[in-house]
C-alpha cells in the first residue's frame, strides 16, 4: 500500500508540471468545494457562538421544517417517477422506432434543458396563474389556485423529464436490437420481450435517471419559489428565505444540511451500486436498427404522447414569448416592446454582467473539466479516487447548500470575495465543471490510452502531450462541457442568488424579482433574451471547436 | 550510436485489480543483455509479462526493483519522452487526427528541427515504408498493413537508441504478417538499431531474432538462438513451447546408452547410471517404418498436411508420440490401427536437467 503510494510519488516528481497540476487541483477542491460545505455544517450545529443540536430539533418541533422536508422528499420523488416515465417513452420512441420527425423531436425534447430552469414556472403562471390564460380568460375559473403541489410538480416535470430522456436515451440506444430479435425468434412475444429483455437491460439506466431527477427536483430552487406558495413550504426556498428573510443563518445552515443529505445518499447509490451494474448490463455499440417489441396501435400511441409534450414544450415557449410583448398579461394584449426597452435600459447592466460571467466561467470550466478528466482516466497520483469524488461531489450538492457554504467561507479572512466577480466564476466553475468531466473521463476511456503513449514515447512532455493529443480528441466531450458550463452560467439561480451584488447581477435573478413584484412581462422578456444568448453562444462554441480540432476525423482503435 | 541495453534484477509487482492488497508478479527478475545492434525477442504465452517488460524500458511502467540501462546510462529515472527508444504499439496507436506525414514527422517536430531537415529525413523514411504516395492521407483511409508502416515510419524516422516493438504483427493477416516480418527484420539490420520485440508467435520469433527471451508467468526460462532454443531447451515449457516436442521418461544404462521402457536407445551423457532422465525428442526426428525398427506402435491418428504427414501413435508400453514425417506420398501414408515401428534419431535427443 505505502510502497505503491511512494512508487506513484516519485513518477510525479519525475514530472513537475503534472505535479504542480495535482497539487492545485487538491487545493483548489478543498477550497472551493469542501471548505464551503464544512462551513455549512459547523454553522448548522452554532447559536449565538454555542455548540448545540438545538437546530436540528427544530425539525422535530416546528411544522413549518417537517413539512418542508416532506414536501421536497415528496415531490422529488413524484417528478423522478414522472420524468422518469416520460424520459423512457421519449427515448424508446425516439431511438428505437421509425416514426417522423425524430430530429425535430429530440430537439423540442431538450429545448427545457437550456433554457432557464424556471421558464415553465413561468408559463405555468401565465397559463394557469391567477389571470392564467386558461384558467381565467378560457374556462371562468375564480377560485382555481396552481400554486403548491400540482404547480411545483406540473413545473419540475417540464424542466427536469428532459434529463431523464437524455440519460435514457444513450442507455436504450446501446442496447442491441439483435437481442430483441432473439428472444422474438425464440417465440417470446412481444409484451414478453420487452418486460424479460429491452426494460430489464435498461432497469439501471433507468433508476440512475431516476436518482438524478430527484436529485434535480430536491435541488430546485426557482419553480418553489414562483409557485409553491407560503402554504406549501420546500426546503430550498425555505433555507432561503430563513437566511435574507430572518437573517438567521444557522437554521439556514441546517435546512441546507437537511437537503444535503438525501441528494447525497442518492448520488451515492446512482454512482457507486448503479453505474456499476450499468456497465456490466449494456454493451455493443449503438445500433440504429428499429425496434420491432411494439405494435402498430402501440407504437402510434407512445408517439402520440411524444408529440404531446412536444407540444406542450411549444406553448410554453410560446406563451414565454408572446408574454414578452404583451402589455399586461391577463388584462391588455396589446403588442409591445416596452418589456425589452426595460431589459435593455434599466436592466442592461444585469445582461452585461450575467454574459461577462458566463464568458470567463466557460473556457475554465471547460479546460479544467478536461484536464481533472485526464488526470483521472490517465494517470495515477496518490487520492486520485479522493480527487474524482471531490470534483464530481458538486453535482449532487443542492445549490442552496453551496451558496450558504459561499456565503459563510468567503466573506471572512483570508478569503473575502462576496460582492464580487470572483465569486460568481469560481462557483458557477465549481459547480458545473462535474458535467464536464464525467464527459471527458467517457470519452476518454474509449480513446486507446497507447495513442498519447505514442506521443510521449516521440518525446512530447505531458502537456505536450494533452495539448497536440488529448485535447483533440476529446474534442465532443470538450464541446459539450464548454456549452453545458456556458448554459449553466446564464441560467443559474439557486447558489447564485445568494452571491449576487448591486455591483454583480444576474438576469435569473432578475426573472426572479421580477415575477415576485408581478412583472411578467419583464420576467418574459428576460427569458427570451437568455435563451437567445444561448442559442447565439452554442453556434459560436461548435465555430471554435471545429476551428481548434480542424483536422479531426475521429477514428477509433 | 546502437547501444546496449542491459537489464537486472527487473522485476514489476502490480496490486492485482480483482483483490484489493493483493499483488500480481507480472515481472519476476529479469536479467537480459541485448548487444548493440542486436535484435532480441520476447516469447512467450499471454500473460507472461512480454509487455510489462517492455514497457518498462520504454519507461511507461515503473520498475518495482531492478535497473534498466542503455549503454552505461541508467534509465530508470528517465521520463518516457526523454529516453530516446522509439515504440511501434500492438495497437498502432496511430494519432486518428493527424495526417500521414504529420504523424511520421510528429517526433521530429518536437525536437523542433529545422524544416529542411525534417522533409529530408520524412522524404526517405516515406520512401523507406513504401508510403510517398500516402502521405497527405487521413489515418482512416489506410489499411493496417499501411497503418503498420506509418507506425513504423514514425519510430525509426526518430533515429532512436534503441527500438521496442509490442506484438506489431498480430492484427495482420497471414500473408501480410510474413511480409512485414521481412521489412521489419531488413530495416533493422540496414540501421543496426538495437531492437526488443515481443510476440507470442513462436515462428515470427525464430524467423526473426538473433537471440529470443522465452518466458513463463514472469519468469525468463531462457535466453538463446533461435537453434539454441530449439535443439537444447533448458525447461520442459522451453520445448514445448517452441515447437512441438515429446517427453521420454529414460533411465541412465552408462555413458553412452539410457533405457526407455528397456528399450536402450544410444545417447551420450555425463549421469550416473541408474539416474532417471526426461528427454526430449522432436517429433520430425522420429523415423516410422512397417519393416522394423526400435520401439513398436499402432496409428491412432493421421493428417497429410502437403510438406509433411502428422501422426499420433501409441508406443507399445510407452505412451503417446507425436510424429511427423517428411515428404509422405500419397500412397505412404500409414492409415489409422496399422502397426509402425519407430525409431528415434539419436542426434536429435536432448535431456532436460
Ligand atoms: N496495470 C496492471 N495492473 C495489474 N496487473 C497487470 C497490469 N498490467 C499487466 N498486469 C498483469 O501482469 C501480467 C503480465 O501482463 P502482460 O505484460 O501484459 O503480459 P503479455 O504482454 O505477456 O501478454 C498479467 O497477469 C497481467 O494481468
Ligand atoms: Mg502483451
Amino acid at each position: 500500500m505505502f510502497a505503491t503510494a511512494r512508487s506513484q510519488i516519485r513518477v510525479l516528481a519525475r514530472d513537475p508540471i503534472l505535479l504542480a497540476l495535482v497539487v492545485v487541483i487538491f487545493a483548489a477542491i478543498l477550497i472551493f468545494v469542501v471548505y464551503p460545505l464544512a462551513m455549512v455544517f459547523l454553522a448548522s450545529l452554532q447559536d449565538r457562538s454555542q455548540w448545540t443540536l438545538a437546530n436540528y430539533a427544530l425539525i422535530g418541533e416546528r411544522r413549518l421544517y417537517r413539512n418542508a422536508l416532506w414536501n421536497s422528499l415528496s415531490v422529488g420523488a413524484l417528478v423522478g417517477f414522472i420524468g422518469v416515465i416520460i424520459g423512457y417513452i421519449a427515448a424508446f420512441v425516439l431511438t428505437r422506432l421509425d416514426v417522423p420527425g425524430k430530429r425535430l423531436l429530440h430537439y423540442l425534447m431538450i429545448v427545457p434543458i437550456i433554457s432557464p430552469p424556471f421558464v415553465s414556472a413561468v408559463s405555468i403562471v401565465f397559463l394557469f396563474g391567477n389571470n392564467g390564460l386558461i384558467t381565467r380568460q378560457l374556462l371562468g375559473l375564480m377560485d382555481f389556485s396552481i400554486y403548491g403541489f400540482h404547480g411545483v410538480v406540473w413545473s419540475q416535470i417540464f424542466t427536469f423529464a428532459p434529463i431523464a430522456y437524455l440519460s435514457l436515451r444513450g442507455v436504450l440506444a446501446s442496447i442491441s436490437p439483435t437481442l430483441e430479435d432473439a428472444a422474438l425468434n425464440i417465440g417470446a412475444s412481444r409484451w414478453q420481450v420487452f418486460r424479460k429483455v429491452t426494460f430489464p437491460l435498461s432497469l439501471p439506466g433507468v433508476a440512475s435517471a431516476f436518482l438524478v431527477v430527484f436529485i434535480e427536483s430536491m435541488a430546485d430552487f426557482g419553480n418553489p419559489l414562483v409557485l409553491a406558495g407560503a402554504a406549501f413550504p420546500m426546503l430550498a426556498p425555505q433555507a432561503y428565505l430563513e437566511i435574507t428573510g430572518s437573517f438567521n443563518l444557522p437554521r439556514g445552515a441546517m435546512l441546507s444540511v437537511i437537503l444535503l443529505l438525501p441528494s447525497i445518499t442518492a448520488f451515492a447509490i446512482q454512482r457507486y451500486w448503479i453505474a456499476k451494474r450499468q456497465y456490466v448490463t449494456v454493451t455493443g455499440k449503438p445500433t440504429a436498427s428499429t425496434s420491432k417489441v411494439v405494435s402498430g396501435p402501440v407504437k402510434s400511441f407512445l408517439y402520440g404522447l411524444v408529440l404531446l409534450f412536444s407540444a406542450i414544450v411549444i406553448l410554453f415557449y410560446g406563451v414565454i414569448f408572446v408574454g414578452a410583448f404583451t402589455q399586461v398579461w391577463g388584462f391588455n394584449y396589446t403588442p409591445t416592446l416596452n418589456h425589452f426597452a426595460y431589459v435593455f435600459n434599466v436592466g442592461f447592466d444585469t445582461v452585461k454582467d450575467t454574459l461577462l460571467i458566463a464568458i470567463i466561467t466557460t473556457p475554465i470550466s471547460g479546460i479544467f473539466g478536461m484536464l481533472v478528466a485526464f488526470l483521472v482516466v490517465r494517470r495515477t497520483f496518490p487520492g486520485k479516487s479522493a480527487l474524482e469524488f471531490g470534483s464530481i461531489l458538486s453535482f449532487a450538492v443542492p445549490g442552496t447548500v453551496v451558496g450558504i457554504g459561499y456565503v459563510l467561507a468567503f466573506n471572512q479572512q483570508p478569503l473575502i470575495l462576496t460582492g464580487t466577480l470572483t465569486i460568481l466564476v469560481l462557483c458557477f466553475v465549481f459547480r458545473y465543471v462535474p458535467v464536464g468531466i464525467q464527459s471527458g473521463i467517457a470519452v476518454l476511456r474509449q480513446i486507446d490510452p497507447s495513442i498519447e503513449e505514442a506521443a510521449q514515447n516521440l518525446g512530447a512532455s505531458a502537456l505536450t502531450t494533452f495539448r497536440k493529443v488529448t485535447l483533440p480528441l476529446i474534442a465532443p466531450a470538450f464541446f459539450s462541457a464548454l456549452v453545458y458550463a456556458f448554459v449553466r452560467a446564464m441560467t443559474a439561480i439557486s447558489a447564485a442568488i445568494f452571491l449576487v451584488s448591486a455591483n454583480w447581477n444576474l438576469m435569473t435573478v432578475q426573472i426572479l424579482n421580477q415575477v415576485g413584484s408581478g412583472r411578467l412581462g419583464v420576467a418574459a422578456a428576460y427569458s427570451v433574451v437568455v435563451i437567445a444568448l444561448v442559442l447565439v453562444a452554442i453556434i459560436i462554441i461548435n465555430a471554435i471547436v471545429v476551428r481548434m480540432t480542424r483536422h479531426m476525423n475521429m477514428v477509433r482503435f | 550510436m546502437a547501444e546496449a541495453v542491459h537489464i537486472r534484477n527487473l522485476v514489476k509487482r502490480f496490486d492485482s485489480p480483482d483483490s484489493p492488497g493483493q499483488s500480481v508478479f507480472a515481472v519476476r527478475s529479469a536479467n537480459l543483455e541485448v548487444k548493440p545492434g542486436e535484435l532480441v525477442t520476447l516469447l512467450g504465452p499471454s500473460g507472461c509479462g512480454k509487455t510489462t517488460l517492455l514497457r518498462m524500458v520504454a519507461g511507461f511502467e515503473e520498475p518495482t526493483s531492478g535497473d534498466i540501462l542503455f549503454g552505461d546510462r541508467r534509465m530508470n529515472e528517465v521520463a518516457p519522452n526523454r529516453r530516446d527508444a522509439a515504440m511501434v504499439f500492438q495497437s498502432y496507436a496511430i494519432f486518428p487526427h493527424l495526417s500521414v506525414y504529420e504523424n511520421v514527422v510528429f517526433g521530429l517536430r518536437l525536437k523542433k528541427l529545422s524544416a529542411d531537415e525534417i522533409k529530408k529525413r520524412a522524404d526517405r523514411v516515406l520512401a523507406i515504408s513504401g508510403l510517398t504516395h500516402m502521405a497527405t492521407r487521413s489515418p482512416n483511409q489506410l489499411s493496417g498493413g499501411q497503418q503498420q508502416r506509418v507506425a513504423l515510419a514514425r519510430a525509426i524516422i526518430m533515429e532512436p537508441r534503441v527500438l521496442l516493438f509490442d506484438e506489431p504483427l498480430s492484427n495482420l493477416d497471414a500473408k501480410l504478417r510474413d511480409q512485414m516480418r521481412v521489412e521489419i527484420r531488413e530495416l533493422q539490420q540496414r540501421l543496426g538499431i538495437t531492437t526488443l520485440y515481443v510476440t507470442h508467435d513462436q515462428i515470427e520469433a525464430m524467423s526473426i531474432s538473433d537471440r529470443i527471451v522465452v518466458m513463463n508467468s514472469g519468469v525468463i526460462e531462457q535466453i538463446g538462438t533461435p537453434r539454441e532454443v530449439y535443439a537444447h531447451p533448458a525447461t520442459r515449457f522451453v520445448a514445448e513451447f517452441i515447437g512441438k516436442a515429446n517427453f521420454l521418461n529414460a533411465t541412465v544404462r552408462d555413458g553412452q546408452t539410457i533405457d526407455v521402457a528397456g528399450v536402450p536407445v544410444p545417447y551420450v551423457n555425463q549421469a550416473n547410471a541408474g539416474d532417471q532422465l526426461t528427454v526430449v525428442l522432436r517429433p520430425e526426428a522420429i523415423a516410422l517404418s512397417d519393416q522394423g525398427g526400435d520401439f513398436p506402435a499402432t496409428v491412432k491418428r493421421a493428417m497429410f498436411l502437403g510438406n509433411i504427414a502428422e501422426y499420433l501413435i501409441e508406443v507399445d508400453g510407452v505412451g503417446e508420440w507425436l510424429v511427423d514425417s517428411p515428404n509422405p506420398g500419397e500412397s505412404g501414408l500409414f492409415q489409422p490401427g496399422s502397426r509402425v515401428f519407430a525409431t528415434p534419431s539419436r542426434a536429435a535427443l536432448h535431456a532436460l536437467s
